[in-house]
């Protein structure tokens, strides 16, 4: 240890050596408590109480609580999810449960047939949606989830799992315009990309036929020159 | 128990299944309104005077280390927001600093800053309701609980705008945080900042003048400097006796060592030095917060090359310490080149603590190991684990 | 044409609380019963008054104290049942009602049940010698001090009843406590006491309060307070009150965070609420005396007051006294036991003592200037001394902390 500088008591605290009379820290406190209760009555910030049921606090957007999947145009056919199990194995509790869709020939649909989500067990750590490489799991913010059924009504199915991007647009602006922009982006990336393809495909083609058809010309004229040799 | 020649009482102790007339064998705990959680004491009394006392944990384990062995590093994350559930993001930061350690990770300068904000505020947090939890084992019908609440909650509501939670943040991440400053968040804290000073006046006033508070609290539960430093005590414990250990400025971690702070000593360390010695804790807590938020730069809230999926440290060792609120909160991690740890150790502050809990309480009355339990300020979560 | 034979009697403001007894009194001399009948009739009419109107105090005191310190702790308070939460006793009420009724095993179920039944009933014997009013004097007795203390004693038997019949050991360290404390704190209590019997010379509690009836200058009342050796004996009998009626911060038999609830912690249901009960006429008894010794009763605390009822003014004074001892709960921790022994031991009889003499001085010297000039300093220095001991010997040593600078 070094060198030490001493300091006063706090000013609360009666200075070292001074006569106190006894009880007077204890009339301090009756003071103190005394002001909280009349100042209870009109000062906002001594009495933060919300009451509940009929007023709410201001919740932050940015507050989590379960996660949902989110849907692009129909629930349906509209999900982001692809049904990659990257939340399923990140997942720390191990709340999530991914099954496939596949078709009658057992070829992925790169979509949930089953994608289950136990709330009892969802700690909100919010994992799934950051690990998500789809823009596809979010964190709700939604608190009200009490039920009286404690099994079913705990375990989230697609069907109430499965929310509209309007509805993440709605929860969270900016983060759902950002995630919009990039998938915007990324589709019309997408689309040259097909266009691209397609133009490319289309230009393949054309150079195919075209190299056919020249190649039909040449085989005809030397056809041609084969029948001339042969007339001649 | 560290055995002491300085021990104040001695008397003839009881085993287990012997009977006397005299001592009387209580469980204080597992329910028990004052024990803090689901932790027990089984006490001897002679009258009311302790003889023995040997304390019983274990009620709340939920197998943290192991499990966080069969995991990937992210996710034993959020696990860290459960040990000790009222400063989640000091726990935070102590597992990413030492894995940041193992794999080598930079930390860009504003994600420090962060972290010491929400570091610094977390600690108000901590000291804040010890304050109203020790009352609360005082007898006091819970006023200062409630003024700590009330002002608690204020940081909690910037928590929530930051991290998506109020308590349980899973905020930190290997290289930086999840997330960066919402809008306006700095604003709103050095408005928290600035008014938590007035109310730590109105609490002290409440609180540190009272003549039965100061009865009940001075020279009880006090050890001499040796027994703590051989008990591996740290923390706020620690430094009420006087000895200058601060792993802020001893081992400075982070951006700490930019900082102008001081570290406050108490003389005796009885449990009313451990109450003075948060409070004077909190104000320096202000005063880095203060240094923090006005030099807040901008830049990456994470390193840019962090990564989220898959993360692989290299094969190594690493064992990381903070100052946490409760003291030194330390993770020691073997990689073996996977996605999960080999070994995931912690060292938490509450436990080690916790042990010399008999030596400070033989002597005394039963209503003293309350105090001097709540003195020590533990959460049952970080002990059990 | 009978009745005419026994006309109701008139009655006013001040004697409202008269009207069941009178009610009574009136309906059985109208269907002629004996003497005998009426009297007993009207005593049982009277003190079903004070019972139920103690009981609606209760019900109101365990609403009043939840609200009152939930705004001290910057909240609410019950506020869902009914308007206000006015009908959350009721609520309570019910709820304990229907909650199992749990005699432990190892319980003595006799005293185990006979406990909570005994802790009601000295609590309404001693308020039944109140003087709640000018004309409401439920059993003017003339030893009511006497009979007051020594019925309030009774408490302590129950307490330690529950202790031990509750077969358990948190119980039995709570009854233990109580037994100390109770006994201890009953010292200082009446020793205060003892210098109101001697200015006033009775132990009939209406004559104390007829004797606090005038006013000094004609505004300041003469009430015992206002007396130097009153006003100490006040303070002490105060603080003793706290302690008698087990409320923080000497609320130790029922330390929740020590010893969970003390000789209450194996009880559960109507049990419980029984204890509650007595507690809080114990409370209203011990709180009452205080006012009838030292605040002048039912007397106004002002001349030109003197048209509202009397009994409006002992319960004004009573609500004032229970709001006080609601402020301290809300605010002060509770003491160790050895500091509470040693608090009244040391400091309150000692204290208590001096007030006797005072008294006495007060009397001797004609209560006049000349008494403020000798009893004053009886009591001041004492207590500058009292007052410098502390400070060097029992007051908490002060602190200094430092700065590490490294």
């Amino acid at each position: 240890m070094s060198a030490e500088k001493t300091i006063d008591r706090l000013p609360a605290v009666p200075k070292p050596g001074r006569w106190i009379m006894p009880g007077l820290g204890l009339i301090q406190g009756l003071v103190i408590s005394g002001k909280n209760a009349i100042q209870s009555y009109y000062k906002k910030d001594r009495m933060t109480t919300i009451q509940y049921p009929e007023q709410r606090a201001v919740i932050s957007p940015n507050f989590r609580n379960f996660p949902f999947l989110c849907y692009d145009d129909d629930a349906a056919t509209g999900l982001r999810c692809t049904a990659c199990s990257i939340c399923e194995n990140e997942c720390p509790p191990q709340c999530i449960y991914i099954v496939l869709d596949r078709d009658e020939n057992g070829k992925s649909l790169k979509r949930p047939k089953v994608f289950d989500i136990d709330i009892s067990v969802c700690m909100n750590c919010g994992i799934c949606a950051e690990v998500c490489p789809f823009d596809s799991i979010y964190m709700d913010g939604e608190y009200e989830m009490s039920t009286d059924d404690r099994f079913g009504g705990l375990m989230l199915g697609l069907d109430r799992l499965a929310k509209s991007a309007e509805y993440h647009m709605k929860l969270r602006p900016e983060e759902a315009s950002a995630v919009m922009a990039k998938r915007k982006a990324e589709e019309e990336k997408k689309a040259a990309a097909a266009a691209a393809k397609a133009a490319k495909a289309k230009a393949d083609l054309e150079a195919k036929a075209k190299a056919a058809a020249e190649a039909k010309a040449a085989e005809e004229a030397q056809a041609a020159t084969e029948e001339k040799g042969e007339s001649a | 128990m560290i055995s002491d020649s300085s021990m104040p009482y001695s008397a003839p102790t009881l085993e287990p299944g012997e009977d006397d007339d005299q001592l009387l064998r209580v469980s204080l705990g597992p329910q028990h309104p004052s024990t803090h959680g689901v932790f027990r004491m089984n006490v001897v009394l002679d009258g009311e005077t302790v003889v023995s006392l040997k304390s019983v944990f274990g009620y709340l384990h939920r197998n943290h280390e192991k499990l966080a062995e069969n995991m990937t590093y992210l996710s034993s994350m959020p696990y860290t927001d459960r040990l000790d559930y009222i400063c989640p993001l000091t726990n935070n930061w102590a597992l990413a600093h030492a894995v940041e350690k193992l794999a080598g990770i930079e930390v860009p300068e504003r994600a420090e800053f962060i972290r010491v904000i929400t570091a610094e505020l977390t600690r108000l947090i901590n000291h804040t309701a010890f304050m109203g939890f020790i009352l609360g084992d005082m007898g006091a019908w819970g006023s200062a609980l409630m003024y700590a609440f009330r002002e608690r909650e204020k940081i909690l509501d910037l928590f929530e705008d930051l991290t998506g939670a109020r308590m349980m943040s899973n905020f930190m991440r290997y290289g930086g945080c999840r997330n960066d400053l919402p809008a306006g968040w700095a604003d709103r804290c050095s408005i928290v900042v600035n008014d938590y000073g007035p109310f730590l006046d109105e609490l002290e006033k409440f609180l540190v003048g009272n003549e039965i508070l100061l009865a009940r609290t001075q020279d009880v539960g006090q050890l001499p400097q040796k027994t703590l430093i051989n008990g591996g005590i740290t923390g706020p414990m620690l430094r009420a006796a006087g000895v200058n250990y601060d792993i802020r400025k001893v081992e400075p971690y982070g951006i700490y060592d930019r900082f102008d702070f001081r570290i406050p000593l108490g003389a005796k360390g009885d449990c009313y030095d451990r109450i003075m010695i948060r409070f004077l804790e909190m104000r320096e807590s202000l005063k880095i917060l203060r240094q923090a938020l006005d030099q807040l730069p901008a830049g990456d809230y994470i390193h840019p090359k962090a990564k989220i999926r898959n993360f692989k440290p290299p094969v190594g060792e690493a064992y990381a310490r903070i100052e946490g609120p409760k003291g030194e909160l330390g993770f020691h991690l073997i990689s073996d080149g996977t996605v999960n740890p080999f070994r995931y150790r912690i060292r938490p502050p509450s436990f080690i603590n916790l042990t010399l809990l008999e030596d400070m309480c033989l002597g005394l009355d039963l209503a003293d190991v309350v105090i001097i339990l709540g003195s020590v300020d533990i959460v049952l979560g970080e002990v059990d684990r | 044409m009978i009745f005419a034979t026994v006309p109701f009697p008139s009655f006013t403001l001040e004697s409202l609380p008269q009207l069941p007894k009178l009610l009574v009194e009136w309906l059985l001399m109208l269907v002629g019963a004996p003497d005998w009948l009426v009297s007993i009739g009207g005593t049982a009419a009277m003190a079903g008054t004070v019972v139920g109107v103690f009981l609606s105090a209760f019900a109101l005191l365990s609403l009043v104290e939840r609200k009152t310190l939930a705004r001290i702790q910057n909240r609410l308070g019950p506020n869902r049942a009914g308007w206000f939460g006015i009908l959350q006793p009721v609520a309570d009420g019910i709820k304990m009602l229907t909650k199992e009724d749990i005699v432990p095993t190892k319980a003595e179920w006799l005293l185990h049940l006979a406990a909570p039944i005994l802790i009601v009933v000295p609590s309404i014997l001693a308020l039944g010698v109140m003087p709640l009013g000018r004309e409401w004097v439920p059993v003017n007795m003339e030893l009511g001090l006497l009979f007051f203390f020594s019925v309030g004693a009774l408490t302590e038997l129950s307490v330690f009843m529950a202790g031990w019949a509750s077969g358990s050991k948190f119980p039995m360290l709570g009854a233990m406590r109580a037994i100390s404390q109770m006994v201890s704190y009953e010292l200082p209590l009446i020793i205060s006491a003892l210098g109101v019997i001697m200015v006033t010379g009775s132990l009939r509690l209406s004559d104390i309060v007829v004797h606090q009836g005038d006013f000094y200058f004609g505004f300041i009342p003469k009430w015992n307070l206002f007396t130097p050796w009153g006003f100490a004996a006040g303070l002490i009998f105060y603080i003793a009150s706290i302690a008698e009626a087990n409320r923080c911060p000497f609320d130790l038999p029922e330390g929740e965070s020590e010893i969970v609830a003390g000789h209450m912690t194996e009880y559960s249901g109507f049990k419980y609420a029984l204890f509650f009960m007595g507690e809080y006429l114990g409370l209203f008894a011990i709180a009452g005396l205080g006012v009838t010794l030292f605040l002048g009763g039912w007397q106004a605390p002002l001349p030109f007051l003197g048209w509202v009822p009397t009994w409006i003014w002992f319960f004004a004074k009573l609500a004032v006294i229970i709001m006080s001892y609601l402020w301290i709960r809300g605010t002060f921790p509770r003491v160790r036991i050895d500091q509470l022994m040693r608090f009244a031991w040391l400091c309150l009889i000692p204290m208590a003592l001096l007030t006797i003499p005072a008294a006495a001085l007060w009397v001797f010297t004609g209560k006049g200037i000349v008494s403020w000039v000798v009893t004053v300093p009886l009591l001041l220095i004492p207590w500058v001394i009292l007052t410098i001991l502390f400070n060097k010997r029992l007051a908490p040593a002060t602190r200094t902390y430092t700065f590490a600078d490294s």
